[in-house]
């Protein structure tokens, strides 16, 4: 069966198999037990729709849904939405709702919820939506129970966007002529997911509770989960170690404690549930000015950089080399590409072409620990060999930000999710019309390309899907010949767990999702 | 009426200090590269410049900085600490949620090192030249040295993990909803690794400061006479030496309470304590204006008012100084 097919015939039935967990045993047990999650850093809200970072999304993931979930192959499967259809010119997109859900206050959840949502609140409030939706021409309930989208052009990765991060149901009854940022209900979120919430302790947890009247029987299993804030790695390490956590996402302990946890008895590690993120880090180059504005200087560092070793050093393993600007676990990913292998003579040959005539060029490191700040050495040491004058410059993230954002750097890192699909994640830092000061995750290196911004234009509107493929190939090969930046990593992030925890990890956006589908064994 | 005129000109003289505190911490704040709102749009991994200028907006950051420092000096003035954008709460309650946990720490440490750094250092300037002298300047010296950072690692290491005897994080147990007594014991037993951690440091120094002083007493005159007179050494020890070896480390002390507050941020770090000190860090990353600057105006009034109480010390410590 192809994928287009099992889309359009989505069923309820598909939604019950996600959690491999058979209802017939789940459905006689009352929720019990608590589990212990770092959170890191505490997060500034969990109003998902108006607070999108890492930390809101993991808690936040829980008290909100979306209308579908995606798998680890990203094929989306229902849920708040019980089936859709697409018209065959791809222009209409009608979603069937799941009856009797309700809010947490107990308010029923219907279609007038999703036009609000879809229609009023996250466009004002979250960019990356208002990004998603910029192809929708409008959005209508024709019942209670059915939403109709229509396009104003075919968008190809639009089933691709109704995840609880992308689009999380805002309850229209609470929202609704108010000031979204300042409502007060923001400090006491209401969702329609399995868990909800009960109490924050500032700087030292956050509390949720099973939802005991949860529209799929039998979810959620556990009773309370207890997001603990404890802001240094090493004791986060510690906590884990002595017991007291269960649950330990990526990026939250060192890489090199991870390879120790993990051996632990009764500890587990795993990186599935990134899928739909595909994190993937690089070098962003300022293009607008020498020496970075000639393609051979670009190409040198590319060549100069030991990606094999950064990935043994600085991330004991948890990273893949990146060759090119799609992630190898999003669509349409491409190998057949120009290569860049560690080669110090090549480089030091491509920096004597490309006139470099021996300047210092300004690196900016990622402040989010050890083994960026071990990547920012491995880079530095690479390029010094290559000939390159490098001062790197220490910040805090406001720092960084500030810098990324306005433009003043030669060289900075980053890393972004490329959200399952190229125009969503992926066009977004080479387009040429995303130039703009203000924000470190637009085209800040000032890459301009109109062949490129054609293809990436032609491609999102593209309809048949063999078509599409040619044209992101084409993508891929130009942009790895310009190298606009040096891409550097495909980053697994490894979650830690105890092994009492069952099916902690059921669709591609991993820990993001809510903890409803996870078991304790006993 | 001398002491309470004293008292009041100090006081008005406190308030001032803190108003030019709270201008300068201001103005400084805002030199730090970043604002809040390009914060919050690294933090989502994905913004537009539209929504950074909305948030910026919706902070105020759009107006002037002069005109964000009166509206500032204002709302202080009338006791107004601001509104956090961020946390969505004001200044204030963040501040005093977080405020017993720091006070309870610091205050313990302090107490602790006070104690036993005036003991230690008493016990060794009686022992000049032992072993018990020798070990104490060791054992006073290490904890002087060791980054505070790395003792509680260790401590967290040994108590916590290996013998685990007591928590290693943490204010009180999370989800046990302890109350009355229970909850108190709980949260003893969450102190004793923080506090001792901070009040090590402290102790070593206080040591050391009672050790030199009283030495110092011991030589004067008026010790002599008192031996002279046939006084009892213990005594004289108590009596005539602590006694005036004592107004240096009340000094010391009365300085380092205004800054054990600053102070606690490392061990409250490691501890995931949740108390001001990290507040502060934490807006301090976040450019959260307003709660930073309120836990520094917070911070600085418990300066002043510790300095105070540290000048009505004295006078109790030695009747024979007055207050001017």
């Amino acid at each position: 069966m192809k994928r287009r097919q099992f889309i359009q015939m989505g069923t309820a039935g598909l939604g019950l198999s996600i959690a491999g967990v058979p209802l017939s045993t789940l459905a006689q047990n009352r929720a019990g037990g608590t589990l212990n999650v770092i959170v890191q850093p505490e997060p500034p809200g969990l109003m998902m729709g108006i607070v999108q970072n890492g930390p809101t999304q993991m808690i936040a993931g829980n008290l909100y849904e979306g209308l579908l979930r995606y798998d680890e192959n990203l094929v989306p499967h229902p849920h708040l939405a019980t089936g859709w259809t697409v018209s065959p010119d791809k222009l209409t997109y009608t979603f069937t709702l799941k009856p009797g859900v309700k809010w947490h206050d107990g308010k029923p959840f219907s279609a007038d919820d999703v036009v609000f949502t879809a229609a009023t609140f996250l466009p004002k409030t979250n960019p990356r939506t208002r990004y998603d939706l910029a192809a929708v021409d409008t959005i209508k309930a024709l019942d209670p129970l059915t939403v109709e989208f229509k396009l104003k052009y075919p968008f190809d990765p639009f089933l691709g966007i109704f995840e609880t991060g992308t689009m999380p149901m805002v309850p229209k009854h609470i929202y609704e002529n108010t000031d979204f940022l300042n409502n007060p209900a923001n400090n006491t979120p209401i969702g329609t997911g399995p868990y909800k919430f009960k109490q924050w302790v500032k700087g030292s947890y956050i509390q949720i509770t099973a939802n005991a009247d949860y529209h799929i029987p039998g979810v959620p299993s556990i009773a309370d989960i207890y997001f603990q804030v404890i802001p240094d790695a090493a004791s986060r390490a510690a906590a884990f170690e002595s017991g007291k956590i269960d649950v330990v996402p990526g990026g939250a302990v060192e890489y090199f404690d991870v390879e120790r946890l993990a051996k632990l008895p009764g500890a587990a590690v795993t990186t599935q549930g990134w899928e739909f993120f595909a994190p993937l880090s690089w070098l962003c180059l300022n293009n607008r000015a020498k020496p970075l504005d000639n393609v051979k200087v670009r190409q040198a560092i590319m060549t100069a950089i030991d990606h094999e070793a950064m990935t043994k050093i600085a991330w004991h393993g948890y990273a893949t080399p990146a060759t090119g600007p799609f992630n190898s676990h999003i669509k349409y990913h491409s190998d057949k590409v120009a290569k860049y292998p560690h080669d110090i003579a090549k480089a030091k040959q491509l920096l004597k072409e490309g006139g470099y005539a021996g300047q210092t060029l300004r690196l900016l490191p990622l402040p989010y620990g050890e083994s960026w700040q071990r990547q920012a050495e491995i880079v530095r040491q690479n390029l010094t060999q290559a000939g390159i004058k490098v001062d790197m410059m220490n910040t805090d993230v406001a720092g960084w930000n500030q810098r990324l954002s306005q433009w003043d750097f030669d060289m900075a890192f980053n890393y972004v999710y490329q959200y399952g699909d190229p125009a969503l994640g992926v066009a977004r830092n080479y387009v040429s019309t995303n130039i703009a000061k203000g924000s470190p995750f637009n085209n800040a290196e000032g890459y301009v390309n109109p062949k490129i911004d054609a293809l990436f234009m032609a491609a999102v509107r593209e309809l048949d899907d063999d078509k599409r493929k040619a044209i992101y190939d084409q993508v891929q090969q130009i942009l790895v010949d310009d190298v606009p930046v040096a891409w550097l990593h495909e980053i697994n992030f490894p979650t830690l767990y105890r092994t009492k925890v069952q099916n902690l990890i059921s669709s591609a956006i991993g820990l993001d999702d809510s903890f409803g589908y996870a078991k304790l064994s006993s | 009426m001398k002491r309470l005129q004293f008292m009041l000109t100090r006081l008005a003289q406190g308030i001032v200090a803190i108003l030019a505190i709270a201008t300068v911490n201001f103005l400084l704040v805002h030199a730090a590269p970043g604002d809040p709102a390009s914060v919050m749009a690294g933090e989502a991994g994905n913004a537009d410049p539209q929504f950074v200028a909305q948030l910026r907006h919706h902070f105020g950051l759009d107006l002037p900085l002069g005109t964000q420092l009166v509206i500032y000096l204002k709302h202080i003035v009338h006791l107004d600490l601001g509104y956090s954008y961020r946390q969505q709460l004001p200044v204030v309650n963040l501040i005093m949620q977080r405020l017993p946990a720091t006070l309870l720490l610091t205050g313990s440490a302090f107490i602790l090192s006070l104690i036993f750094g005036v003991a230690l250092g008493a016990w060794s300037s009686r022992k000049v030249g032992t072993w018990v002298d020798s070990a104490i300047s060791v054992v006073g010296l290490v904890f002087y040295a060791t980054p505070l950072y790395w003792l509680a690692m260790m401590a967290v290491l040994l108590f916590s993990i290996k013998l685990n005897w007591l928590p290693g994080f943490g204010y009180f147990t999370v989800g046990a909803n302890l109350s009355g007594l229970a909850r108190a014991w709980d949260i003893l037993q969450h102190l004793v690794l923080p506090s001792l951690t901070l009040a090590l440091f402290y102790m070593a120094v206080y040591a050391r400061m009672t050790r030199a002083s009283m030495q110092e007493v011991a030589q004067m005159d008026f010790v002599k006479t008192a031996r002279a007179k046939g006084l009892r050494p213990l005594r004289i020890e108590r009596a005539h030496i602590l006694r005036n070896a004592l107004l240096p480390v009340v000094t010391l002390a009365g300085i380092q309470a205004g800054g054990m507050i600053g102070g606690a941020v490392l061990t409250e770090t490691v501890f995931a304590w949740p108390g001001i000190g990290r507040l502060m860090f934490d807006a301090l990353l976040e450019r959260d204006y307003t709660v930073l600057l309120g836990c520094f105006l917070v911070a600085s009034a418990m300066a002043v008012i510790l300095n105070l109480v540290t000048d009505l010390l004295y006078t109790l410590v030695d009747p024979r100084i007055e207050l001017s």
